[in-house]
């Protein structure tokens, strides 16, 4: 259960807190950065961000539990978030959500029958002019067609098996496009680092 | 297609438009190098005062003024913390901001932190628009490393710092007060006001909220002169240009620069591209993301009386009234962010307010019952009513839940559910009556993914 953050994730956690006047508004980030190395929040993250913050767990908790973004259970190593609001709606939102049920043979919240994928709904992601998208860990896949997100499942599908099952989501990201960004982003906020 | 001035938008479309290299040869940070070098703090107010902008996250207050609430004896600095935590469904366009053009986002935090006094800001951006958060940190990062963001910009002692703070999954923290709670470490519930940001903002100080595309707006403002900038709008007290986004059923959805005061036919036919297909006429738009009252084609302004503010557009469509803060007041909805969800003769009514209450549902921060509940409650109503297990009574139930969610709560987001799930009743009515009866039929939301097909 004991939860520790790498050697490296904690000289960021220490510059992160130079970024607030209290320790406590590191929090979400602080959460951000461990759920990228475990790969859900668990009981052993929430009791380190405690101490480390010095916040009583069930404050934790508390944020933990208002975020949609927070995996309170364990995840596959790909996290699919179909988006199902109105704009996506009107393009067939629905129709990608019902052909992932039945490529990855389980419903929303469910993972699939070889563990490589959860699947998830979103609410409005932002992409309504590129309608319908999902979200898969931290990718906008948009204007999607059935063939193409078969084509991306297909892909992730054989990176994945290619990594260890148990490694995280982390090891499946696609490259992204801009490593100056990339550089930044690994330094302060954990994420991009692939 | 209307050929308007590429102002916000002038670096979009530039390869690599998102680095300092390419920004500052097409002009990036030689505003706030002059509101830096040769401009008093107040004198910065003032030309955003002038430009007449209007808040552009929603609730269209004028920025001049925000500013103008802070704290003139304030011995503590006040933060300034822009809101990029955009999730109102159907808005898509701050996104385009800092992923094309972070860098106008950066020159303008910039100039509004000379403006106001604050050293430190904070941009409060949703976790997942993970590509907007890395353009941005690189941009800091570039920023910082020519000096422009730190102890000096452009050799003056005003010390600067920018951070991005990602949120973690919540529309809610797009209410001010919510995203400072968040900002905190807390979850995002609403403050209770007064106290109002301004006096008691971000860890207790002095704080100015702003909207992404509103401090993107400033460098353009300080270049060009606050009165000119207002000058490009079609309308009195809205000044400039802005985003406007598009979505649904038309042709080429997507996020164009326009006039303030454009109308919703010239955003969906010419902009947007037309209707999808060309045998399924505009039934209804929701002009300016979903807590914004929906609108029919067919309807008429009714304004004979002079004195009457659109009775300039008397007689002429819903669809042909400028797009302004205070003309769509006018008519019975709001601007909200500009960004206009479209929906053709397919869609059924009651199907479309059953996803966006189910939005709300999920959405509602459950601190006020009024809220958690009656958010909840519409919802199941409408799904009642769509699976074909609803009554008649059931129409009347929305409109009393809906009008005992008004104005009954700490924050807006009440009142932004029950307006729309209003407007959805007193507009298309008779729908909710056969629906009532018999559900909805299936594929009552218009295009499939199929019939899109080829789209990539």
């Amino acid at each position: 259960m004991t939860f520790t953050l790498s050697v490296e994730s904690e000289k960021i956690v220490d510059e992160l807190l130079t970024r607030y006047p209290t320790q406590r508004a590191a929090c979400l980030p602080l959460l951000h950065l461990c759920q990228r190395q475990e790969g859900w929040v668990s009981p052993g993250v929430v009791a380190y961000v405690a101490k480390r913050l010095g916040m009583p767990t069930s404050e934790v908790t508390g944020v933990v539990t208002f975020y949609t973004m927070y995996h309170q259970q364990p995840v596959a190593p790909n996290v699919v978030w179909v988006c199902r609001t109105l704009s996506c709606d009107l393009r067939g939102g629905r129709e990608i959500q019902k052909h992932l049920e039945k490529r990855l043979g389980c419903g929303v919240g469910g993972t699939s029958k070889d563990g490589k994928f959860s699947l998830k709904t979103a609410e409005c992601l932002a992409a309504c002019g590129q309608a319908p998208m999902v979200q898969i860990n931290d990718d906008f896949h948009e204007n999607l067609t059935l063939d193409g997100l078969d084509r991306i499942i297909d892909e992730l599908s054989a990176k994945t098996a290619a990594a260890a099952p148990a490694s995280g989501d982390a090891a499946q990201k696609a490259e992204p496009a801009d490593a100056a960004a990339r550089v930044r982003a690994k330094t302060l906020m954990g994420i991009g680092n692939s | 297609m209307a050929d308007f001035p590429k102002i916000i938008t002038s670096r979009y479309g530039l390869p690599q438009s998102h680095t300092l290299k390419v920004a500052e040869q097409h002009g990036a940070y030689s505003a706030a190098r002059m509101a830096f070098t040769t401009m008093k703090p107040e004198q910065i107010a003032v030309e955003v005062k002038d430009a007449n902008i209007r808040g552009r996250g929603g609730a269209g207050f004028p920025a001049g003024v925000k500013w103008g609430f802070l704290p003139k004896d304030s011995k503590v600095a006040p933060y300034l913390v822009i809101n990029a935590d955009e999730g109102e469904p159907g808005t898509f366009k701050d996104r385009t901001l800092m992923e094309l053009d972070p860098h106008r986002l950066v020159e303008g935090c910039l100039i509004a932190m000379r403006a106001v006094g604050a050293h430190v800001c904070y941009i409060y951006v949703r976790c997942e628009l993970v590509t907007s958060i890395q353009r941005l940190e690189a941009a800091i990062e570039e920023a910082s490393e020519r000096g422009y963001v730190g102890k000096q910009p452009f050799g003056v002692d005003h010390a600067t710092q920018i951070y991005v703070h990602m949120g973690a999954g919540a529309y809610i923290c797009g209410e001010e007060t919510a995203l400072l709670n968040s900002l905190e470490g807390m979850r995002g519930e609403p403050r209770l006001k007064p106290p109002f940001p301004a006096v008691k903002g971000a860890f207790g100080a002095p704080t100015v909220v702003n909207n992404v595309e509103t401090i993107a707006s400033v460098p353009d403002i300080i270049r060009m002169g606050g009165k000119a900038w207002s000058d490009q709008s079609r309308l009195p007290r809205d000044g400039g240009t802005r985003l406007y986004g598009v979505s649904g059923h038309v042709k080429t959805p997507g996020v164009y620069e326009a006039p303030v005061g454009l109308t919703l036919r010239e955003l969906i036919y010419d902009l947007g591209g037309g209707m999808l297909h060309a045998d399924r006429p505009l039934k209804a738009v929701i002009p300016g993301g979903s807590s914004t009252p929906v609108l029919r084609p067919g309807d008429l302004v009714n304004a004979p009386d002079p004195a009457h503010p659109l009775h300039a557009w008397h007689g002429k469509s819903h669809i042909d009234v400028p797009m302004g803060v205070d003309t769509f007041r006018a008519l019975g909805t709001m601007l909200g962010t500009c960004c206009a969800i479209v929906m053709d003769d397919s869609v059924n009514m009651v199907e479309a307010a059953r996803n966006l209450m189910h939005f709300y549902s999920h959405e509602s921060c459950g601190q006020c019952t009024p809220c958690r509940e009656g958010t909840g409650w519409l919802h199941d109503v409408l799904e009642n009513l769509c699976e074909g297990k609803g009554k008649l009574q059931d129409i009347d139930l929305l409109v009393d839940i809906a009008n005992n969610m008004m104005g009954n709560t700490i924050c807006a987001f009440a009142d932004g559910t029950a307006m729309p799930m209003l407007g959805f009743l007193q507009k298309f009515r008779d729908e909710f009556v056969v629906v009532a009866k018999s559900g909805v039929p299936p594929h009552s939301l218009g295009a499939t993914v199929r019939a899109l097909g080829g789209v990539s």
